[in-house]
């Protein structure tokens, strides 16, 4: 066991780990956010996607001890400080880019870091972004519409700002 | 997963000299080993984390190779302008590693140390004729690979880095198994300075990774799709298993040489 500290969306945590106590495990037992799911243990599916130092990565695979003294951003921390949904979460809901919710939070993880890296996205690079995602429900196509919403809406706003 | 305890060392010193203890193993980005820990396949004593040694990390072009640090992940090689000037090919396989996650965290140094029959970057460092550098010594691409999850490396040996000469032209063509994301079939094409060519296949050997000598003869003296519906391709040496037959990896990798010389042609 060791004492480990992260700073949590923007706040700080400390808790104890294992050597072999995975990210998802420490995120969602010690510090209670169980917005981050795990669906496969296997990284296959996409559905523990956090950020790690603003990389996103399967917590599933990642260890907690190794992330000791990083910048951690979970699903729980994506809202506007308002507490209404962010760009992204709105495309979701509005797209109707979710049925039961399960892989949502990775999505949402994932779909968040390809924004950051690529503003305007094709249909193709969504996809391909997309591949360690697994959604059983919706069949990835109204997510796809959701990620390029939010590309757009994002877009126009910082248009707008200039 | 069993217990074990984590150690960070900050240095490859530290890292060799944990290595030593009864038990150790080496962690890279941990996208193979940590399924392999949950399964309890492995039962380390300590796991020696390699990622916060920034002497293994980066990409650099030395004269008529490229360097790459054996803890650089393929997310930072995908995305490494040096690399896309130098070898685009590789650039085009790491790309296409798993997914963006997968290529966050794991590196290199692990791809190659783990030897996966079809794992993408061994075909390159055999097609190249790379070598991989490690604490200790320089290894020759084709002495490094021994079969199947297995390699020349000595118990708590680290690789380093993975030298590259830089050829005239190379190509990654990708036969993917969709549900894996691995390669089912994969060829890596180079066109070297001496006017050599060379291929590199992976997905597809029964003892893993291999270069083909008489698709690398029939190619060298006649770079066309024709020259490669001349070579016979014998499917004793292809695994099998229940996602291709050894005759259609044996016929996956005439196609994915004929993509590979019409991406160069
Ligand atoms: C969903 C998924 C899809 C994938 N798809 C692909 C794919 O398409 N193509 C592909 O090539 N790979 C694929 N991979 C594997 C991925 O590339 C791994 O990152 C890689 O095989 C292992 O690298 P690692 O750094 O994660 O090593 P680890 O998992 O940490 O270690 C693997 C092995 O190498 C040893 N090791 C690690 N680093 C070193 C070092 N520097 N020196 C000596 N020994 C070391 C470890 O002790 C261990 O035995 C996929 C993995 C997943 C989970
Ligand atoms: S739970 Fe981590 S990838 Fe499925
Ligand atoms: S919405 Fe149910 S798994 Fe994606």
């Amino acid at each position: 066991m060791a004492k480990i500290t992260m700073t949590v969306n923007g706040k700080e945590h400390s808790g104890e780990a294992e050597g072999r106590t995975l990210l998802v495990d420490f995120i969602r037992g010690e510090l209670g956010l169980t917005g981050t799911h795990v669906g496969c243990d296997t990284s296959q599916c996409g559905a523990c996607v956090v950020h790690v130092n603003g990389e996103s990565v399967k917590s599933c695979s990642v260890f907690a001890q190794a992330c000791d003294g990083a910048q951690i951003a979970t699903i729980e921390g994506v809202q506007n400080n308002d507490g209404t949904l962010n760009v992204l979460q709105a495309a979701f809901q509005e797209h109707h880019g979710l049925q039961c919710g399960f892989c949502t939070p990775g999505m949402v993880m994932s779909a968040s870091e390809l924004l950051k890296v690529n503003a305007a996205p094709s249909e193709a690079e969504i996809r391909e972004w997309l591949k360690g995602n697994i959604c059983r429900c919706t069949g990835y196509h109204n997510i796809v519409k959701a990620v390029q919403s939010a590309a757009a809406t994002m877009a126009g706003a910082a248009q707008a700002a200039e | 997963m069993y217990a074990f305890d984590l150690a960070r060392p900050a240095d490859l010193a530290g890292a060799v000299a944990t290595l030593q203890t009864e038990g150790a193993q080496a962690l890279g980005g941990g996208q193979t080993l940590i399924p392999v820990l949950k399964q309890r396949l492995s039962q380390p004593s300590v796991l020696v984390d390699l990622s916060g040694i920034d002497s293994m990390k980066g990409i650099r072009r030395a004269g008529e190779f490229l360097i790459i640090g054996g803890g650089t992940t393929h997310g930072t090689v995908a995305g490494s302008a040096e690399v896309a000037s130098s070898i685009p090919a590789i650039t085009a396989l790491a790309s296409k590693i798993g997914d963006p996650q997968v290529r966050n965290r794991g590196t290199i140094g692990g791809s190659v140390a783990n030897n996966d029959p079809a794992a993408c970057y061994p075909s390159a460092v055999m097609a190249l004729g790379a070598t991989v550098e490690t604490n200790k010594r320089e290894i020759a691409a084709e002495e490094f690979f021994q079969g199947l999850y297995t390699t020349s490396l000595e118990e708590g040996e680290i690789v380093t880095a993975v030298k590259f000469p830089i050829p005239v032209a190379a190509t990654y063509q990708k036969f993917e198994q969709p549900a894996s994301r691995f390669s089912l079939t994969s060829v890596f094409l180079a066109k070297m300075g001496d006017g050599s060519v060379r291929v590199g296949v992976t997905g597809a050997g029964a003892d893993g990774v291999f270069r083909h000598a008489g698709l690398e003869a029939a190619l060298s003296s006649d770079f066309s799709a024709a020259a490669v519906d001349g070579v016979s391709v014998d499917a004793a040496m292809m695994s099998n298993d229940l996602h291709a037959t050894p005759e259609y990896r044996a016929h996956l990798v005439k196609v994915m040489t004929k993509r590979a010389v019409a991406a160069l042609s």
